[in-house]
């Protein structure tokens, strides 16, 4: 019954996606078609939620004559499905109300309308899906719809260039999956999920398939040295369908990983909890490193979606570290943190790139050296940023804390692991942890900082005004979900077992009936967390200071120009800047990691003109990755231009050539 | 009725923190003063200070915004909660289990991101240095505080602060080379966290080095005396944290009398006395670091933690 509520869900969006394409120049297109995907969204995060909660129901499957003649479609919801579909559903339902506001501002509504409704059934689509033909066909349709709301605005500069290099990594991605599942299908060619869960790979081929899903998945989520087209292709697209990429698509992602790494491929090999987190770890702090260097606001947000991916990819492979030691208890922890941390960053960079989003409509800038003092003319949009920051940054009470917490916590458990390679690598993978999270909450102090306190620094962040209340409403809905996230985590936990149980045959101990709402992931002696409490002593103690000072200090305020030591300029250019923020860091870090070089130019004496300062940055991976792949693939094909121009007698002598060749081996191999 | 004594105790510990907070810091500049030959303020002076700037009057900058206002109270807020969570005379308190010690350090940098904006809200150039400079040093001393715990909860097996006071004064501790190292990393940290000599001093103005000072160079009145009385208490809580983890001998158990809570508070005021005594001749024997050096500091404790990590596996004890 959920499932058949789901496909008409779905088939509802993939209805208005049509109609949309009929509508599209009509005005009243862009209230039908987001008023229609909210409804969808909606109803399928009503049933998503119940199917998580109510823990008893068995997993439902279906199969739709559609697809391969062969197969048809399988699908089928379970505990780990109805999750995604929550984090799916809750980010497109929130999408669709902020674009009944932010779409008024669109200025080609022909091109994002119809593909809106697509993207959001296709990532639905894929959390269905359960054969691997299904969940191919539909990961496509998902990577090209998205692609196409990338394309959106299309002659800006750049955006075509981010839409061939997102085209290009997807490509790779899907090619990655498509041999992933090719293996594990193996020699019995059966494609449906069951028929592979049944059967049991090799070690050696089971390997290979980590790898590619590594690719695969870890290409479309962010995994460094993958990441490269996320800072392009996010910030490219509308904001609504940018917190979408970054929120949802991701996510979508992570699934695509456990689905088959957790799920479809059998018992995990030690080394593996080695690789994954050692990955995520790089990743988590390459990414906060990446994004401390932006002055473009969306492309920041960007590169912190591929932090936070580190962040769950280091959850997700301490998982498989503790269960290929079958430490079930442990390895449930780490994959709930994983998990959580999964909602929470949906939440909380939908929450952001809403936010960046108000700011690019209330002044059309992206970049943070043209903003500043926005708090004075979008205060409800600051507080709703203050919020995200806070939570993004790892900050209790809100949400991002805890699931980084039981992360820690996890990886406070790994002295227990026989291997000594994972013993000395996890506490290093701590530090990365560690060091993701401070430099998280440096990087969104100076995102938070630049962009909406201090003075304007341009007219148009001088003229900006409070962004619409639709837009208001979908952030101020992910503004209480962090702090609820925050303060009751148990609830979300306990919410987790059936998928951890599923997955790695153990849960998380209930963590409902403890005293308080304490969370409690192992035993209470060892560690514990109470947001609730942590909150209500906050807020007492913070109400009680108020008192006391309302009360007996003095009242007198005076406003008056700032101090600044006595050297106050009236200049908003003279105020710090994201470059200049970051400059503390850029010192400590960026000469090794980006090779930054400062140069300063100083004019002779006596010489009016300014001085200047120019920052060179080298992005290594691309440096060392891409452009030499580039330059291979060019390389290639202008050898290869050769074959278009030949005679026909040459065609032939080239056809019966492979026919040989092809034969040959088929001989030598029998 | 235990739960009431437990509720009374815990409400006493909440209360010294916030009294001796001023009189430690008041006591460090004496001590550092009769080193220095100066005769010195009295000790009691930090309680005058506050007062006077409480009666003052605010003076705010034309654009400061509500996080301006705003700030003052919830950094003050949020470290008072941090230091009330460490045990301090007494342990396993009703509610110590709120939060353990990766929540603390937590805290502490949620206090730390407001205090930050708030630096940068009226947009001048020093609050900038400031906010740029002390996230720059809190973004590496925060693993290195981390891998510590990391150290301490892989000895205890619990990264609550009462397990782990409870575990050092059992029998199991032995005399550790990763104890020392994570001993000389916490110290770094509380040093730099503080803004004390040589990461930062917090006896200057103008002076372009200067970190803490700069973020807070436009509070006044009542939000000054907020922020300092919240510096005052971070001290205290880093005291607290050396004193219960490494030197946990005094601190009363839940449940024993009351006459192990009154040895409790003395053994804490002697540990007080004894680590500002030692604060102080530390800050008088150095010289103040170039703003550069101290990531290369607190580098040194980033590895100090991780190397006691990595010890435990291989030393053994004896």
């Amino acid at each position: 019954m959920a499932l058949e509520g789901l496909l008409w869900c779905i088939a509802i969006l993939l209805g208005t996606s049509v109609a949309a394409v009929a509508i599209a120049r009509n005005r009243s297109a862009t209230p039908l078609v987001y008023g229609a995907a909210l409804a969808a969204t909606t109803i399928a995060l009503v049933i998503g939620v119940s199917s998580l909660l109510g823990r008893s129901q068995p997993a439902v499957a279906l199969t739709l004559p559609v697809g391969l003649p062969w197969l048809g479609a399988h699908f089928r919801l379970d505990a780990l499905a109805a999750f995604f579909l929550l984090v799916v559903n809750l980010g497109g339902a929130t999408a669709s109300l902020y674009g009944l506001g932010y779409g008024k501002h669109e200025e080609a509504p022909a091109r994002v309308l119809p593909f809106f409704p697509a993207f959001l059934a296709g990532m639905n689509l894929v959390v269905l899906a359960d054969d691997a033909f299904t969940f191919l066909f539909t990961w496509e349709f998902m990577s090209l719809s998205s692609w196409a709301l990338v394309m959106a605005h299309h002659r800006r500069p750049g955006n075509a260039a981010a839409g061939y290099i997102y085209l290009l990594m997807a490509s790779l991605g899907t090619l990655a999956l498509l041999l992933a599942f090719g293996l594990l299908a193996g020699p019995s060619g059966s494609y449906a999920f069951d028929a592979i869960r049944n059967s049991m790979p090799s070690e050696r081929v089971s390997g290979v398939v980590l790898a590619l899903a590594l690719i695969g998945a870890g290409s479309k989520a962010g995994l460094v040295p993958l990441h490269v087209w996320l800072p392009l292709a996010h910030p490219a697209a509308p904001s609504h369908v940018s917190a979408l990429m970054s929120g949802v698509m991701t996510k979508v992602a992570v699934y695509g990983f456990v689905r088959i790494v957790f799920d479809l491929l059998g018992p995990p090999i030690w080394w593996w909890g080695a690789l994954v987190p050692l990955l995520g770890g790089v990743t988590a702090v390459m990414g906060v490193l990446y994004a401390l260097m932006q002055h473009d606001l969306k492309r920041l947000l960007a590169y912190h979606t591929v932090e936070n991916i580190g962040i769950i990819f280091i959850g997700l492979g301490l998982a498989l570290a503790f269960q290929a030691n079958e430490m079930q208890a442990a390895a449930a922890l780490a994959l709930t943190a994983a998990l959580f941390h999964v909602f929470n960053h949906s939440v909380f960079k939908s929450l952001l790139f809403f936010g960046a989003g108000a700011v690019l409509t209330a002044t059309g800038e992206r970049d943070m050296e043209h903003l500043g003092g926005l708090v004075h003319r979008m205060p409800r949009t600051a507080f709703a940023f203050l919020v995200g920051s806070a939570a993004i940054s790892a900050l209790p009470p809100f949400n991002g804390f805890v699931s980084e917490w039981l992360t820690f916590q996890a990886i406070l458990l790994s002295p227990a692991l026989p291997q000594w390679l994972l013993k000395f690598l996890v506490p290093a993978i701590g530090a990365m942890l560690a060091l993701s999270a401070a430099l998280a909450a440096a990087c969104f102090v100076k995102a938070f900082g630049v962009t909406f306190l201090g003075r304007p620094r341009t007219q148009a962040a001088q003229n900006a005004t409070e962004t619409d209340p639709l837009s208001l409403a979908a952030m101020f809905v992910f503004v209480a979900l962090c702090l609820m996230a925050g303060i009751l985590p148990g609830y979300f936990i306990d919410a987790l077992a059936p998928v951890t149980e599923a997955l790695v045959g153990a849960h998380v101990p209930q963590q409902e009936e403890l005293s308080w709402l304490t969370i409690v992931p192992i035993a209470e002696s060892r560690s514990s967390y109470n947001g609730l409490l942590l909150f209500a002593f906050i807020a007492l103690s913070a109400w009680l200071v108020t008192y006391v000072i309302h009360r007996w200090a003095s009242a007198a305020t005076r406003r008056a120009a700032p101090w600044d030591c006595g050297f106050p300029d009236a200049s908003p250019v003279t105020q710090y800047t994201a470059g200049s923020f970051s400059q503390p860091i850029r010192r400590v870090f960026g000469t090794v990691v980006f090779r930054a070089r400062e140069d300063v130019h100083m004019p002779a004496p006596g010489d009016t003109r300014a001085a200047r300062l120019r920052v060179q940055l080298h992005d290594v991976l691309w440096d060392v990755l891409y452009v030499p792949t580039a330059g291979l693939v060019g390389f290639a094909a202008d050898r290869l231009n050769k074959v278009q121009f030949m005679s026909v007698r040459a065609y032939l002598t080239l056809v019966f050539a492979a026919l040989v060749v092809l034969l040959m081996i088929l001989a030598v191999w029998n | 009725m235990e739960l009431i004594l437990d509720a009374l105790i815990q409400l006493g510990e909440v209360t010294l923190v916030l009294v001796l907070a001023p009189l430690l810091t008041g006591y460090v500049r004496k001590v550092k003063a009769r080193l220095l030959r100066r005769q010195g303020p009295p000790i009691v002076q930090p309680y005058r200070d506050l007062l006077r700037l409480i009666r003052k009057e605010v003076v705010l900058a034309h654009n400061a915004s509500w996080v301006f206002r705003v700030a003052p109270y919830l950094v003050f807020a949020t470290t008072w909660v941090a230091a009330a969570l460490v045990p301090t005379f007494a342990s396993g308190l009703v509610v110590s289990y709120a939060a353990d010690m990766i929540a603390i350090v937590a805290l502490l940098g949620s206090a730390r991101f407001m205090l930050a904006l708030a630096g940068l809200d009226v947009g001048t150039s020093f609050g900038g240095i400031g906010s740029s400079r002390e996230m720059m040093i809190a973004s590496l001393a925060e693993p290195a505080m981390l891998m510590v715990v990391f150290t301490l909860s892989l000895l205890a097996g619990s990264t609550q602060l009462s397990s782990i006071a409870a575990f050092m004064q059992g029998p199991d501790v032995g005399l550790r080379v990763s104890l020392a190292l994570a001993l000389i990393g916490l110290v770094m940290v509380a040093i730099a966290e503080n803004a004390r000599i040589p990461v930062d001093n917090p006896a200057t103005h103008l002076e372009l080095t200067m970190v803490h000072e700069a973020m807070i160079l436009e509070y006044s009145g009542r939000h000054l005396a907020l922020i300092e009385a919240a510096s005052f208490l971070k001290l205290l809580l880093y005291l607290s944290v050396v004193a219960c983890v490494f030197v946990p001998w005094g601190v009363a158990m839940s449940g024993q009398g009351f006459t192990a809570y009154l040895t409790g508070v003395a053994a804490y005021v002697l540990k007080l006395v004894a680590a500002g005594f030692l604060l102080a001749v530390f800050e008088t024997a150095i010289a103040k670091m170039r703003v550069f050096r101290v990531p290369e500091f607190m580098g040194a404790a980033l590895m100090l933690g991780f190397l006691a990590a990595l010890l435990l596996f291989v030393s053994r004890v004896t």
